[in-house]
């Protein structure tokens, strides 16, 4: 046992030091105290986000060249696709991005009705619209705090965990758990959305933007906070769109691609909203882009809260969506519809699809192929965050060790996609 | 159907090109392995098809005799906003593939995890290593024979004795 | 510590064991391994609602050579155990292990190819919580499960070996 550890370092660090050596650092120095130092940020370290490992060569404070090295949370999410049906996937993907799991439920769910070529009913598609644009605040809140308490301004991190707090009553409520909900179904969604709950949301968007006002006054016009951003991490468009940068990163670089608009899923060609787009392609132009980016999902949910209308939440197709559970225990067909579905699975088409939501990071993709079976052949998860982190090397290039944290937390990657 | 894009490929490489599908309003079209990195400029530049962003790079087993490994490239384009999906068909013996990193930078990391989860070489790869799974890991995860809970043994557990 | 081994078992080591196990127990500090999901849970105790402050925790140092109380929060796979071990190894004695969640009890929904099913296989654990991922007053009630193990003094302390906790276990079946 002793010797195969020693092994299989050696050749990960025969690899890794080859792909940090063979770059274009044609620099020599005489000095001993000149050379350039190899510095791991390893994966247990407060300020990457989770267990991502940064290898940094640095020059004095300059950081030349940089390899981050992934896989610490590799939990083979695409094998296990393969073993279970598409109903028993779905509280897998609330552990994908698991900042905003609502978020995830309702991509994975949205491209198996692709797949399988049913359609929810209107109100179900208002409220996966309503909990994906709850989800996509509760993330960019985490996000802007743990920006803020990389940067050093703790008090932030603290009043967005308050409000997150909020969140969480709510999604409790409306789906039995704090988060990891796994609430939507294909066709629909488990349990409808009851007055109780819609109060509670309302009561929420209310009092939303004064406390986000309140965030903003601490750090806009903070001098620390401005001059550790302004100019950090620059990227340009070309560059962006090449390395398949995406979501707040890339509308943060001035191209206004946003999925919701170019490609409208659920019902988002109904509502009024913007799209915030900066320039600048720096870290605090990533940091205004989510800030608005909340704002407008508040726009969002007013409008989708006034025009939800009453309806059944299920749609109507015995061989692929699950049964109520009254008519199971009363109906004969029903009892055969749910056997069958939880034991052979919603049996598609032979064929192939790739559908994509706007998720909170990104561009989420589900890639699905079926061989006319319960479960999927092949399924492969486009995760943001993933290709996101691929530009960290171009971003971080030439910039200072103490700007790695803020770029670093300006790109908001979450392991738990990255790495499937 | 993405019928633009697919009479201008078929015009220009009209050679390549093995089948079109079309399956719940998206195109895939299959073509051979060699000419993919001169294809996969073509679909960049031209005016008409401008996929200048790569959604995602993946591989797939189909675990038939011949032809057994598939590389899926999913497209988009920003400026005109339409998608496509192009693949090509590698061999169990020979699974070597031409890579398209210097096309889209962003089939660096993809290649990368295709190759660790599948074996699938890419030729021409600055730096082709495994992605996900420890350096010194001899399988190939996602191919249909290697089981779900893994082979015993081939992920070494750390020491347990305290260190002194 | 020295007054233990010169006094031996009597009622002055004992009172100050209980004194000293007190003071231990009141102000632990824990090192958060927030690995993946359960990690957000772990935030989440460290915020204002569920504050862990108000049991002592007042600091959640990142540096394992200041802390005695490791919350491994979150799935381990074979790549992350030996960085997960270095740590443990880093704590200086004594020290205590919470296994959060479903993934570290016992590798949780994910029975792969990469995830080691429960850390146990490699740390000697305390408590074990379940959930996935636990609810904060979960992780608090587990905290006050150690508090009360600190202050009977029969927690986990000193780093024993797995195997030799396997080995004791092996002794005491084959002698039944």
């Amino acid at each position: 046992m002793q010797t195969s550890t020693l092994d299989y370092r050696k050749v990960r660090q025969e690899k890794i030091i080859k792909a940090l050596g063979n770059k274009d650092t044609s620099v020599q120095f005489d000095d001993s105290l000149e050379n350039a130092m190899v510095l791991n940020m390893g994966p247990q370290h407060p300020a990457t986000h989770g267990v991502l490992r940064l290898l940094l060569k640095l020059d004095g404070e300059t950081v030349i060249q940089c390899i981050p090295e992934l896989g610490y949370l590799h939990r083979g999410y695409e094998k296990l696709a393969e073993n279970c049906s598409y109903h028993e996937y779905i509280p897998h993907t609330d552990r994908l991005d698991y900042l905003s799991p609502l978020l995830n439920n309702t991509a994975y769910v949205l491209a198996v009705e692709k797949l399988l070529g049913i359609e929810a009913p209107r109100r179900t598609q208002f409220i996966r619209t309503i909990i994906s644009e709850l989800a996509r605040i509760s993330s960019h809140c985490l996000a802007m705090g743990a920006l803020a308490m990389d940067i050093g301004a703790l008090t932030v991190f603290l009043w967005t965990f308050r409000e997150r707090e909020k969140l969480y009553d709510i999604f409790e409520n409306l789906t039995g758990a704090r988060f990891t909900t796994s609430y939507t179904r294909i066709g629909g969604v488990a349990q409808d959305l009851t007055p109780e709950v819609k109060k509670m949301m309302e009561d929420f968007i209310n009092q939303f933007p004064e406390k986000l006002f309140e965030c903003e006054k601490l750090l806009n016009t903070n001098r620390i906070f401005v001059e550790r951003m302004d100019g950090v991490g620059v990227i340009t468009r070309e560059k962006a769109i090449s390395l398949g940068m995406t979501g707040p990163n890339l509308r943060a670089v001035g191209i206004e691609h946003d999925i919701r608009r170019v490609e409208p899923y659920l019902l988002y060609n109904e509502f009024d909203f913007e799209v915030p787009t900066f320039e600048g392609g720096d870290c605090l132009a990533r940091y205004y882009v989510r800030l608005n980016e909340m704002k407008q999902s508040i726009l969002i949910l007013q409008q989708a809260l006034e025009k939800i209308p009453q309806g059944p939440i299920h749609a109507f197709d015995t061989k692929k969506v699950l049964p109520r559970k009254e008519r199971i225990y009363t109906k004969m067909e029903e009892m055969i519809h749910d056997f069958m579905l939880i034991n052979i699975g919603a049996v598609p088409p032979i064929g192939e699809v790739y559908h994509a939501v706007e998720g909170s990071k990104g561009e989420l993709g589900f890639y699905i192929q079926s061989r006319g079976e319960g479960q999927p052949w092949r399924l492969k998860i486009r995760s943001p965050s993933f290709c996101n982190l691929q530009s960290l090397p171009t971003l971080i290039h030439n910039s200072m060790l103490s700007d790695v944290v803020a770029i670093i937390g300006s790109i908001d990657p979450v392991m738990g996609e990255a790495d499937k | 159907m993405n019928q633009v894009v697919v009479d201008l490929l078929k015009k220009t490489f009209p050679d390549s090109i093995i089948e079109v599908k079309e399956f719940r309003n998206e195109t895939t079209i299959i073509v051979k392995k060699e000419n993919i990195v001169k294809i996969s400029e073509f679909l960049r530049d031209n005016p008409k098809c401008q996929f200048n962003y790569l959604s995602d790079l993946c591989g797939a087993d189909a675990y038939t005799p011949e032809n057994r490994f598939e590389v899926i490239y999913n497209l988009l384009s920003i400026p005109l906003k339409h998608r496509i999906r192009i693949k090509i068909f590698t061999d169990e013996t020979n699974p070597n593939v031409p890579t398209v990193s210097n096309v889209w930078e962003a089939a660096n990391w993809c290649e990368r995890e295709a190759y660790d989860m599948f074996g699938i070489i890419f030729d021409g790869h600055n730096d082709l290593r495994r992605m996900f799974m420890p350096e010194d890991f001899e399988y190939y995860p996602l191919r249909k024979n290697f089981p779900l809970m893994g082979i015993p043994n081939s992920l070494p557990l750390p020491d347990t004795n305290p260190k002194k | 510590m020295g007054l233990e081994h010169s006094f031996g078992d009597s009622i002055i080591t004992s009172k100050i064991d209980s004194a000293i196990n007190w003071c231990r127990k009141n102000s632990i500090w824990p090192m958060p391994m927030g690995i993946s999901c359960c990690g957000v849970e772990l935030m989440a105790v460290g915020a204002p609602r569920f504050d862990i402050s108000r049991f002592g925790s007042e600091v959640m140092r990142f540096s394992p050579r200041q802390c005695d109380l490791l919350i491994v929060a979150g799935t381990t796979t074979y790549k992350m155990a030996p960085v997960v071990r270095k740590i443990y190894d880093q704590m200086p004695d004594p020290k205590w292990v919470i296994a959060m969640g479903a993934c570290t009890s016992s590798g949780g929904m994910y029975r792969t190819y990469s995830v080691v099913q429960g850390i146990d296989q490699f740390l000697p654990v305390d408590v074990y919580l379940a959930g996935c991922p636990p609810r904060p007053d979960n992780l608090l009630q587990a905290l006050m499960v150690i508090q009360d193990k600190i202050q009977k003094g029969e927690s986990k302390g000193s780093p024993m070996t797995v195997a030799d906790e396997r080995k004791i276990l092996e002794l005491q079946n084959s002698q039944i």
